[in-house]
């Protein structure tokens, strides 16, 4: 691994070095690394790009990373990622992309995460998502997660972007049996000419499952944000989605959330705010002694936090 | 010492010009001392115009014989003066821990977090990691409101109205937090109440009505002449 991958690495997976435990690292589109662990198999698929991670039913307290390191200008890939958790296990998986541009041709990575969580799973999924560059070239990321919850299931997603990829569209999917849960935290900032559309789609089949979503986006300078969610609910089931965004500059976001209840006993929630960071937060924190750019850090800080 | 020297503000009304503050001049020098006076009359016009929020139309402000008329929020912050806003404001994500810690102005430990939040008789372990929003009550906010401004420690401390938007119950404890402070804290401390009880542990009363100063003296002074014309209501007495 060179300078450049270990800082991206630092970046979408908080690791300094090769992980322990069972971990996939793809650099440049090569696989630079693997580890196997009794209850935690990789492996490559044959049919096309990427891998399949089958996690044994009952194993727990162990975790899977699997990060992506882009740092060769202009390439391009679509990976399929399949990850299978077996009945009862708890696991904590860590996804991320960097890409370190420096050249002028547009960097990009597909990445379409599936996973089939069996009955009772619990997975924490954790995904980060980092570009940098000296170069023009753009860096674009276009993730999707699919998400199957048989009865019972847990999942809690987290999402990051904070900086530097030129364009996303996130997509997620999922669907939900009886007592099955999914959480998922967004966090973005988009700034300069950024573009990143969140597309959300969940259908909740189960009764008593519940599905809970909370994006919070920062939008600065002229970037665009768009944030699209429809939930389904087909059963006694909660679903919450909420999408709080922070609007400064000339940047534009547009919230459009959709709830469809198929089921008398399904309770739908969505909360939508879009604002500028309010006059009287600043003010606040500038009667504690910040200059008014400083406030604005500390609260955008929070609000990301 | 904070000196007011012929503080006026206008602003505009239906293209008319109205006085919200006349030709205010006050010196306030005193430990502890109390601004009272009706609803609508100017006092949270004159905290926000010594805090620096609003600029006056005319007059000037020194803080110990400096003029910082000037000054913005941040710069009169940097001076010595901290101000508590009558209505706590809600952020998204910021807790209990970060607004004490920029605040103070220093990194903080837990334990000196703890010693300023028990202070304003909030129990640490249970609040700083809290966020400031509406999941915390009224009470709630203005103690850690007023723990920001003891972990400031300036010499000009101003609350606007501790005792609006909470109930009789939290308020009786909080006075005691304020009977605390004017025994051990060193500068000003200038307060806007409507409470007696606020007013019966104050240095100094002044009495802000219409945009003027009315009265202002030591509470032997200006206590039984406020409490006798409290104004009486001209159809209550008709009626009566």
């Amino acid at each position: 691994m060179d300078l450049i991958q270990k800082k991206l690495l630092e970046q979408v997976a908080g690791l300094h070095e090769i992980p322990e435990g069972a971990y996939n690292i793809r650099a440049n589109g090569e696989k630079l690394g693997r580890n196997t662990t009794a209850n935690i198999d990789i492996v490559s698929k044959t049919d096309k790009d990427g891998i399949d991670i089958i996690i044994k039913p009952g194993t727990v307290n162990e975790s899977v990373h699997i990060p992506v390191l882009l740092s060769q200008s202009g390439l391009q890939e679509c990976v399929y990622n399949d990850f299978y958790i077996g009945e009862g296990a708890d696991v904590t998986i860590v996804a991320g992309c960097g890409i370190h541009n420096c050249g002028v041709d547009t960097s990009k990575h597909d990445g379409i995460h599936t996973f089939y969580l069996e009955k009772n799973a619990r997975v924490r999924y954790i995904e980060r998502h980092y570009g940098e560059g000296d170069g023009n070239g753009e860096n674009i990321m276009n993730p999707q997660t699919i998400v199957h919850l048989k009865e019972g299931a847990y999942m809690e997603m987290e999402t990051t972007q904070i900086k530097g990829i030129d364009s996303t569209v996130r997509v997620t999917q999922g669907d939900l049996a009886e007592g099955a849960s999914l959480e998922i935290r967004e966090k973005i900032m988009t700034h300069g000419k950024q573009y990143a559309k969140t597309d959300f789609r969940v259908d909740i089949n189960g009764d008593n499952s519940s599905v809970n979503l909370i994006s919070r986006s920062v939008a600065k300078g002229e970037s665009k944000q768009e944030f699209f969610s429809i939930i389904n609910g087909n059963a006694a089931c909660a679903g919450h989605s909420e999408c709080d965004a922070i609007i400064m500059d000339d940047a534009c976001v547009t919230a459009s959330p959709q709830l469809t209840a198929n089921n008398i006993d399904a309770n739908l929630i969505h909360e939508a705010a879009i604002g500028k960071i309010a006059g009287e937060q600043l003010i606040k924190l500038m009667t504690l002694g910040l200059t008014e750019k400083e406030a604005e850090e500390q609260i955008i800080n929070g609000f990301l936090k | 010492m904070l000196e007011l020297k012929n503080i006026t503000y206008e602003v505009e009304d239906n293209q008319d010009n109205k006085e919200i503050l006349k030709d205010i001049s006050l010196t306030i020098g005193d430990h502890f001392v109390a601004v009272t006076g009706p609803n609508g009359g100017g006092k949270s016009t004159l905290a926000k115009i010594i805090a620096g929020i609003i600029k006056p139309t005319s007059g000037q402000i020194l803080l110990d014989g400096e003029d910082i008329t000037e000054l913005d929020i941040t710069e009169r912050a940097k001076h010595g003066i901290s101000y508590a806003f009558q209505q706590p404001v809600h952020f998204k994500g910021l807790t209990v821990k970060d607004l004490i810690t920029i605040a103070a102005g220093k990194p903080m430990t837990v334990s000196e977090i703890c010693d300023i939040l028990s202070e304003v008789g909030l129990c640490a372990r249970e609040y700083v990691d809290r966020e400031i929003n509406s999941s915390l009550s009224g009470g709630e906010l203005k103690r850690i409101e007023i723990a920001m401004i003891t972990a400031r420690g300036t010499k000009l401390s101003i609350f606007d109205e501790p005792e609006a938007g909470i109930d009789l119950w939290s308020f009786n404890s909080l006075i005691r937090v304020f009977e605390k402070m004017r025994d051990e804290i060193n500068g000003t401390i200038l307060i806007i109440s409507h409470q007696e009880r606020i007013l019966d542990i104050a240095d100094k009363i002044v009495v802000i009505a219409d945009g003027q100063v009315r009265t202002v003296g030591t509470k032997e002074e200006v206590l039984p002449e406020l409490l006798n014309t409290a104004e009486t209501c001209r159809t209550l007495t008709d009626k009566m």
